[in-house]
């Protein structure tokens, strides 16, 4: 964390002839419980322009989108709304100020009208009562400022998403928004309704809007969008003109070199992988329609396999369909060459493969039960509840565990919600140590863990992969996949692009390749038929 | 490990575990609270009857009106342990008011239809077999939440409304009245001077309390219940775990239902267990168990039955009219639930602070 690097903004990104920002913030920090989760970070937005918002899951997007609505208050900086410095209490005031939001999920009420879900709140009254008639016409300018044909007196559930997505922006966009926050609004679209979305986009930006969008989807950003922002680490990475940023500047942008220096890992005394032995794990065209095309994978014995790719390219969804998270439509997992059916996590697990989820909290920690709980778990449930684990047993595990992962505080008893990111993190991967696996598959296992625990964890797989254990490593942080996999598979677009030996592979070789992908993609386009889902 | 880390510094270690005992602490007050009611509850009785508390030793079995309250109280506190695991699955089970009449229409039904209705032999036939049913009705509670994932408070509405309509086929309509002294005796016998009913409620409690703490039964319920996902991902078996528990809340039922039937001599389809699932699921609430599933606790829903029994016992030994009845349970219930809602202990404890002697008034 030595180099904060924020440099001033260059002048190139700024739109020439422009009056000032609508809005604009300076200098923004945000920490949670000590944790920083926006570092000096600053972003303007200008009337009339599509924004992108960039950066990998933990950057900080969110983060700041909640900073500028008002649901986190900033610990330093300033929000600058039409040249004079505002402080917004809540999501109230920011709505006031012309800030409007439209979530990843759709969250209007299914069961009303089109009218009634965009005036929610604000409905006009009449007799006492609400002016249904009003409110419908209201409705009806609004949709057709949108060029938009759904009829206001329709029931919302009856459309389809995309629709419902459009609805919400129609919501948002009826308090006079100067400006709109898209966040992922095109994840759950196909391409047609992806072009539609973006015709009432552009509509609402030849209006004045500043539109500020959050996609994982680099042609739809360098489709959409007029300028960037990227995000890191929750620090700014830089502002762009997106006309004069090529796909390869920004995933090096979004990825790029980690600044802070960790421990280097001594890795000399691993055996090398015997390659010609029977793999731990091999996969012939496992995939699942929208989330993975089918993809072969074979990992070996006390090797690394990094997962290299963007949000969304699939390097998530490769693990969970190999450990059964979900069930795959297509393909087979070979483990020791024997065909295995692994369809549910249960039977993945009986064939010693474990899985630790990116994400933590909901698939991850049992925040109510104790620290020995949450370690014994796994074991526990293949034990099934007839045979329990004897105390004497239990106590002598979570003792070896919580000195072996150095967990703090070393309380078996404690709740494991009480605990820092860092040490649930440690605790769940000793829950699947304990099941003695032979495949490991982690899932960003540093994401959001402060720097020590984050090298200690590396440390960690550097040493089980030593002692033979198989591993797959996903992490949006280049730089780590490569420092500690013997192989990395690079993936885009929910498939397998690329599969290289690690060792002299460099960060610039697996953006190279991204990127040349994203532009071969981008460019046949048209012919490929595969819908983002 | 690598020595070179900076270690976290040690406020931040000492901090969660100052935190995690002051949980500890909250964690067991939920037992205090009903606790507490439970005995202001008697002290009012034996303010207005001085010898409400005194139990008579001296016959051929215990008698007193603690005694009746203990007696009474015995199928709802074992319907209310089977309701506390299915409710810290986050489930719910309606069924059991139905599923205990149930149980008493197929014994009643067996005793009268069989060519020696008084004998022993009879009445344990007839119990195993309304068991053997209620392990059935279970299943499919079971079946309908954890295999077709219906909601459960929908799934077990099926059986509660159909439950009393089977009862009715099982009966043929009738009030089947038996006389079988093991059946009659599950209710009112005496086993060393204490009821039967407060036997069996004991044993189904101590079993349970064992089945759940020493095998790994109550971790996986409470995990289920906590975070389905994270433990569907961890390899915990949750179909089997949650068909597991409605399996027990109805064999609870069931044993229940027998000794409704028992204490009646008769098997009433319509009013037998009647809205007993309501005390039942505010017993475990009461107990401080939360119907959002998670931590459970047995002791506290056995606490939560002693205080719904003995409300209704309060109600007649003060002498309120029995129009009120329902208001005054009301009311009771209320301030009980009040009391354990963390606002209000919350906003108690910052008034008691200053002064201590306000938080007496308040219980």
């Amino acid at each position: 964390m030595s180099q904060a690097r924020t440099e001033p903004l260059p002048e190139t990104a700024r739109r020439p002839g422009d009056a000032a920002p609508v809005v604009e913030l300076r200098g923004l920090s945000i920490a949670f419980g000590g944790v920083p989760a926006l570092h000096d970070v600053a972003l303007r937005l200008y009337p009339g322009e599509v924004h992108a918002l960039m950066g990998e899951n933990g950057a900080g997007k969110s983060t700041l989108i909640k900073a500028l609505t008002g649901v986190y208050a900033p610990d330093a900086g300033t929000v600058v709304v039409d040249g004079q410095e505002r402080s917004f209490a809540s999501p109230a005031d920011s709505q006031a100020a012309g800030i409007s939001t439209v979530y990843q999920e759709v969250n209007l009420c299914a069961n009303l009208t089109v009218a009634e879900n965009m005036l929610l709140g604000r409905e006009p009254r009449f007799l006492g009562g609400i002016g249904v008639r009003a409110m419908r016409r209201r409705a009806r300018q609004t949709l057709e400022r949108l060029g938009l044909d759904v009829d206001p007196a329709s029931v919302l559930g009856q459309h389809p998403i995309a629709v419902q997505q459009l609805v919400a922006i129609a919501r948002a966009v009826d308090v006079d928004a100067r400006v709109l926050i898209l966040d992922e609004p095109t994840s759950s679209l196909d391409a047609d309704e992806v072009a539609r979305l973006f015709e009432v986009v552009r509509t609402l930006r030849d209006q004045g809007t500043a539109i500020v969008f959050v996609s994982h989807f680099l042609d739809q950003v360098f489709e959409i969008a007029d300028r960037l922002t990227v995000l890191r680490n929750g620090r700014l990475v830089g502002e762009r003109l997106v006309s004069e940023t090529s796909q390869l500047e920004l995933v090096r942008l979004m990825l790029g070199r980690e600044l802070e220096t960790l421990d280097r890992l001594d890795r000399q005394e691993a055996p090398p992988v015997d390659r010609d032995r029977t793999p731990v794990v091999k996969v012939l065209g496992l995939g699942r329609k929208g989330a993975l095309e089918a993809t072969d994978l074979e990992v070996h014995e006390g090797e690394v396999v990094g997962l290299a790719g963007l949000l969304g390219s699939g390097r998530t969804e490769l693990a969970r369909l190999l450990f059964g998270a979900d069930a795959a439509d297509t393909g087979e997992v070979e483990v020791h060459g024997r065909r295995a059916r692994v369809r549910t996590p249960r039977q993945a697990i009986d064939r010693r493969l474990a899985f630790a989820s990116e994400d933590r909290r909901a698939e991850g920690v049992i925040g109510d039960l104790t620290v020995a709980d949450n370690m014994l778990l796994a074991l526990q449930a293949s034990r099934g509840w007839l045979r329990p684990i004897p105390p004497a047993q239990r106590t002598t595990l979570v003792a070896r565990y919580l000195e072996a992962l150095d967990v703090r505080p070393a309380d078996p008893h404690a709740l494991m919600r009480n605990l820092s990111g860092g040490n649930q993190q440690k605790v769940l991967l000793a829950r699947w140590l304990l099941t003695e696996p032979e495949l490991l598959l982690l899932d960003e296992p540093t994401r959001g863990i402060d720097v020590g625990a984050k090298a200690q964890i590396q440390q960690l797989v550097a040493e089980l992969a030593g002692r033979g254990m198989a591993v797959v490593f996903i992490s949006a942080e280049l730089e780590e996949v490569l420092r500690l996999s013997d192989r990395v598979v690079v993936m885009r677009e929910r498939r397998k692009i690329a599969e290289r030996e690690g060792g002299d592979l460099t960060v610039g070789e697996v953006l190279e390749t991204i990127a040349a992908e994203a532009t071969h993609t981008h460019l046949t386009e048209t012919t490929d038929g595969e819908a983002p889902r | 490990m690598t020595d070179t880390l900076t270690p976290p510094d040690l406020p931040e270690a000492t901090e969660p575990e100052r935190r995690a005992s002051r949980l500890e602490t909250a964690r067991r007050s939920p037992l205090v609270w009903p606790v507490l009611a439970l005995v202001l509850l008697l002290a009012v009785n034996t303010v207005a009857t001085p010898t409400f508390l005194l139990v008579d030793l001296s016959g051929d079995r215990l008698s007193g009106p603690l005694v009746n309250i203990a007696r009474n109280a015995a199928p709802l506190v074992l319907i209310g342990l089977g309701m506390t695991l299915v409710i810290a699955t986050r489930g719910i089970d309606l069924s059991v008011g139905a599923v205990a009449a149930i149980a008493g229409a197929v014994a009643c039904v067996h005793i009268a239809g069989s060519p020696d209705p008084g004998a022993a032999s009879t009445a344990v036939v007839a119990m195993s077999l309304a068991l053997a049913c209620c392990v059935a009705l279970g299943l499919w509670n079971g079946f309908l939440v954890s295999v077709l994932g219906i909601q459960p408070i929908i799934a077990t509405l099926v059986l509660m409304t159909a439950g009393r309509g089977l009862a009715m086929l099982v009966t043929d309509g009738q009030i089947t009245t038996v006389t079988n002294g093991v059946l009659s005796g599950l209710a009112v016998g005496h086993v060393a001077k204490v009821p039967v009913a407060v036997l069996v409620a004991l044993a189904v409690l101590g079993l349970t309390a064992f089945v759940v703490r020493r095998t790994a039964l109550g971790m996986l319920v409470e995990a289920v219940g906590i975070n389905p996902e994270a433990s569907r991902l961890a390899g915990v078996r949750s179909r089997t775990i949650i068909w597991t528990v409605y399996v027990f809340v109805a064999l609870c039922a069931g044993l229940a239902g027998l000794m409704i039937a028992g204490n009646t001599n008769a098997a009433d389809a319509n009013n037998a267990g009647l809205w007993i699932e309501l005390d039942a699921i505010l017993a475990v609430v009461i107990g401080g168990t939360s119907l959002a599933g998670g931590r459970f606790s047995l002791a506290g829903t056995v606490v939560g039955a002693l205080f719904i029994t003995t409300l209704a016992v309060t109600i007649t030994n003060l002498g309120i009219p029995s129009q009120t009845n329902y208001v005054f349970k009301a009311i009771a219930v209320i301030a009980v639930c009040l009391i354990q809602s963390p606002q209000v202990r919350h906003a108690l404890r910052r008034r008691r602070t200053p002064a201590r002697t306000v938080a007496g008034g308040a219980a």
